[in-house]
């Protein structure tokens, strides 16, 4: 019942969400109906256009764990682009120190350092929150800026590659270490990864102990102090899990997509992550095709841009538009009487 | 609008309900109900647990929409689709949990929920009028103290001046006594009394308490599985006969025998606890007590006293910022390997917010505490959802608690059921010490009787048991040592063989005077 419930409202959002983009690009002089047609065109039209939306789809999924995993504990963390910066960084370093290793092996040691280090990351903010009373949404807000720094410094300086004048960025991981296409599509392993990931974390969410008892406290805190869960450590672990997806995406964006840390690892998926995490209402399964609309609406952007000419921030107010929608509509679920054949909900 | 002017002329309006039918799904809560209130009435609403007293009420407040069935007010057929139609008729509600703003004083509470106020509030007129508006009423409150430094009785006090300014001349109270104490009902109940005498307003009350029905109510309606059951006169009927339409020809649970034995060593010490409340004021002083193994531990008190505070730090919801507890004769960390191992239960005050996971099932919130044993869980890892289902509704049968099943969201339970919900999870298994605070709280008779029954079972076989209650008939019934609890600290002990009410009375409200 709930899942046909979340489905509907999020489809409502959005439908609004595009009529109000519409008028948007209608006041800017455009027909709203060829920017649909472009919209659509851009993302899942065809061959190439589904691939780039895949492969914009593969960080978000992961990204929007770091956001729906602690979220389901209670927490609202929206650190996944630190997270996934970080993850990054240690992704590069790592593949610096298995130069020369098997293929396998270097990129497995390549990910699982992005992961821990996302994983630390944000745990670090879990930690915070746990033992000094720090609220989580702030430190993990000025992590991120911290995480952008801190490569920031280190690509300009201990990490350069001094041989690449055009683009500021660290040294690349060995080329025999990069990761190549799926099999079939033209989309990196890292959209493998997110799937995996995320059907995982649907598992240990809904099927095991832990799950429950982390339901438990997101649910009522009170109600978990009451039956003895160990409620510091399954934050931390949450926290953990959170940042070590989003450090996995930073990794597939080293090993898979640039080669490299640089501000390409800066481009918004860390936020883009949470707008996924609240659309999927922190179901990890629902995050899978949730990143794919996104992922098409980032993929689109460009397009939209060249055709129409519209301003660089376009795509920015479409996202922006449908997190304000997908927030409003929040206040909507369990007030729809189609869904609530019962009642409604009493205070 | 001249309220007291209002009150004065406006009579009471006659209302009754024909008809009604409220469907939740496959539940028919109410069935064909017909209620019948007389301007001026003091009207009692009884029933068992689930028998739909909130939902009948809920329907002619327009909280819920009624699937058959009308109201007439006045003689006059009325569609009260919301809350606030029902304000506007003049029916008003106060619910069981407090709707005050505690930052706010008196005089904004009051003002505060009027329609129709502007933008800007002339205080200097306001405050004329409430004043003339409180000079009118039997009970009064200043208008200048903040909410948040009232006690329990005042609040609900204050929340029937609420209605009665807002113009209601038909109220209904829903429990309004399980958060008071005996004398604090007692004078509220009166002052009602006092009104609906009068001719003033008319009054529904909603109670599981026969007692103060039988003093105050003039006429009763009672409900059975959402049927009207009886109706009549209270000074014509007497309480077998309306204990007999809430419960049918069932009997009550006999209170169960007490095994004389010399109790055992102490399973539950606390030495020396002090704890701090919300606002870091010391709640609990410097409290040592022991529960001994097959004793039951009265702790007698006026609410606000430190029983919250202190029941909160035994659940692991508070830390003490003073000495420790000892459980099994070792300190105690509150984890849940020591409650499983020492097999500590709890039952806490307002069971839903503090012991509950709303949006969870019935079934969940059964298995909090067991949902990581077998064969809830295969190796302690893979959830049985199946299992919990099954172990669920073995309990749902074994406590009587009214669902629709397991698998129903625990916040459409009754209030009594949840109640059940929660004393069935932890008395399911055997406890070795059991904490319980009010465990009657919003439970019909048989209930009580039955609950009262499992806890002195549990005694009997060893349990120690430390019961915090504000109702000291049922520390008188239940305890083997009574103790009162003032200030954060006990004042008195007594056993029970030489409790006397007077003393312990006396010690309840020593701190007030
Ligand atoms: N919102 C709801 N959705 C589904 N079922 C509900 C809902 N509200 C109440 N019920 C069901 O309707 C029945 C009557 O509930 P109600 O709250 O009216 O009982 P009550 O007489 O007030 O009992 P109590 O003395 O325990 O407060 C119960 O079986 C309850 O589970
Ligand atoms: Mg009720």
């Amino acid at each position: 019942m709930n899942s046909v419930e979340a489905v509907a409202i999020n489809a409502a959002a959005f439908v609004i969400t595009l009529a109000l983009f519409g008028i948007y690009v209608a006041t800017l002089g455009h027909n709203p109906l060829d920017v649909y047609y472009v919209l659509w065109l851009g993302s899942f039209a065809r061959q190439i256009s589904i691939e780039s939306t895949l492969t914009n789809a593969a960080p978000l999924m992961l990204t929007a764990l770091c956001t729906a995993i602690p979220a389901r504990a209670g927490l609202l963390v929206i650190g996944g682009e630190g997270a996934l910066v970080v993850g990054g960084v240690a992704t590069v370093l790592a593949g610096m120190l298995v130069a020369g290793a098997p293929f396998l092996v270097g990129v497995t040691f390549m990910s699982l350092a992005g992961a821990l280090a996302g994983g630390l990351w944000i745990a670090f903010a879990g930690a915070l929150r746990q033992y000094r009373g720090v609220n989580e949404t702030i430190s993990t807000l000025l992590l991120n800026y911290i995480a952008i720094a801190v490569m920031y410094h280190l690509i300009t300086g201990p990490m350069r590659d001094w041989e690449r004048v055009l683009k500021t960025s660290s040294w690349s991981i060995p080329d025999a270490l990069r990761v190549g296409a799926l099999p079939v599509i033209d989309v990196h392993w890292g959209l493998a990864a997110g799937i995996v990931v995320c059907l995982i974390l649907y598992v240990v969410m809904r099927r095991t102990t832990f799950g429950f008892g982390v339901d438990v406290l997101g649910g009522n805190p009170r109600a978990a102090q009451m039956a003895g869960l160990p409620i510091n450590r399954m934050v931390l672990i949450c926290c953990f899990m959170g940042g070590a997806a989003a450090g996995l995406a930073g990794a597939f964006e080293v090993t898979a997509v640039h080669g490299f840390a640089s501000e390409s690892l800066v481009v918004g998926f860390g936020y883009a992550g949470i707008l996924v995490a609240f659309l999927s209402r922190q179901n990890p399964a629902a995050i899978i095709f949730l990143a794919i609309i996104l992922g098409g609406v980032a993929a689109s952007g460009g397009l939209l841009q060249r055709r129409f000419d519209l301003p660089d921030a376009t795509t920015q107010v479409l996202q922006g538009l449908l997190f304000m929608i997908v927030l409003a509509s929040n206040a909507a679920y369990g007030r729809l009487n189609v869904f609530q054949p019962a009642a409604w909900r009493t205070a | 609008m001249n309220m007291v002017s209002q009150l004065a002329v406006e009579a009471p309006p006659s209302v009754s309900i024909k008809g009604l039918t409220k469907r939740f799904g496959a539940l028919t809560a109410l069935d064909d109900v017909a209620m019948e209130i007389r301007p001026g009435a003091f009207h009692a609403l009884l029933g068992e647990n689930g028998a739909g007293k909130s939902t009948l009420v809920k329907c002619l407040m327009g909280t819920y929409r009624a699937d058959a069935g009308h109201v007439l007010i006045d003689g006059q057929e009325a569609s009260i689709a919301s809350p606030r139609d029902a304000q506007r008729l003049g029916l008003g509600m106060v619910y069981q949990h407090f709707t005050l703003v505690s930052s706010m004083t008196v005089a904004e509470n009051l003002v505060q929920g009027e329609a129709g106020l502007g933008a800007i509030i002339d205080w200097p007129a306001r405050r004329e009028r409430l004043t003339a508006f409180m000079a009118d009423m039997p009970f009064r409150l200043e208008l200048d103290r903040q909410v948040s430094t009232l006690s329990a009785g005042e609040k609900q006090k204050l929340e029937i001046l609420k209605q009665l300014h807002l113009g209601s001349r038909f109220l209904v109270l829903d429990e309004p006594t399980s958060v008071l104490t005996p004398d604090e009902a007692d004078q509220i109940l009166g002052l009602m009394h006092q009104l609906t005498d009068a001719g003033r307003i008319s009054v529904v009350l909603i109670s599981h308490k026969l007692r103060e029905v039988e003093a105050y109510a003039d006429e009763v309606t009672v409900l059975r599985q959402g049927r009207l059951a009886g109706r009549g006169q209270v000074g014509s009927l007497d309480r077998s006969d309306m204990v007999r339409m809430m419960v049918g020809e069932d009997q009550l649970a006999a209170s169960a025998p007490r095994v004389t034995h010399d109790a055992g060593e102490a399973l539950l010490s606390v030495r020396g606890l002090s704890v701090e409340d919300d606002k870091g004021v010391p709640a609990v002083r410097d409290l040592t007590l022991d529960v001994r193994s097959g004793e039951i531990v009265g702790i007698a008190g006026v609410s606000g006293n430190g029983q919250t505070e202190f029941v909160e730090v035994l659940a692991g919801q508070r830390a003490e910022t003073g000495g420790h507890i000892e459980a099994g004769g070792r300190r105690y960390g509150k984890t849940r390997a020591e409650m499983r191992a020492l097999g500590i239960k709890l039952l806490p005050e307002a069971p839903l917010d503090n012991a509950c996971v709303r949006g969870m099932s019935v079934a969940e919130n059964l298995s909090l505490r067991t949902y990581d044993t077998e064969p809830m869980a295969r190796g302690g890892i893979w959830l049985n959802r199946a299992e919990m289902r099954k172990r669920a509704a073995g309990l749902i049968a074994r406590f009587h608690i009214k669902t629709q099943g397991p698998d129903a969201a625990i916040e459409t339970l009754s209030g009594g059921n949840v109640q059940r919900t929660v004393l069935a999870r932890e008395l399911s298994e055997k406890a070795r010490i059991l904490i319980v605070q009010n465990p009657c709280f919003g439970l019909d008779l048989k209930a009580v009787a039955e609950i009262r029954r499992q806890i002195v079972d549990a005694r009997n076989e060893g349990t120690a048991v430390l019961l915090i209650s504000e109702d000291l008939d049922e520390i008188l019934e239940l305890a083997d040592r009574i103790l009162v609890m003032s200030d954060g600290r006990i004042v008195y002990e007594t056993p029970r063989s030489e409790a006397d009410l007077q003393e312990i009375g006396h010690h309840m409200a020593h701190h007030e005077e």
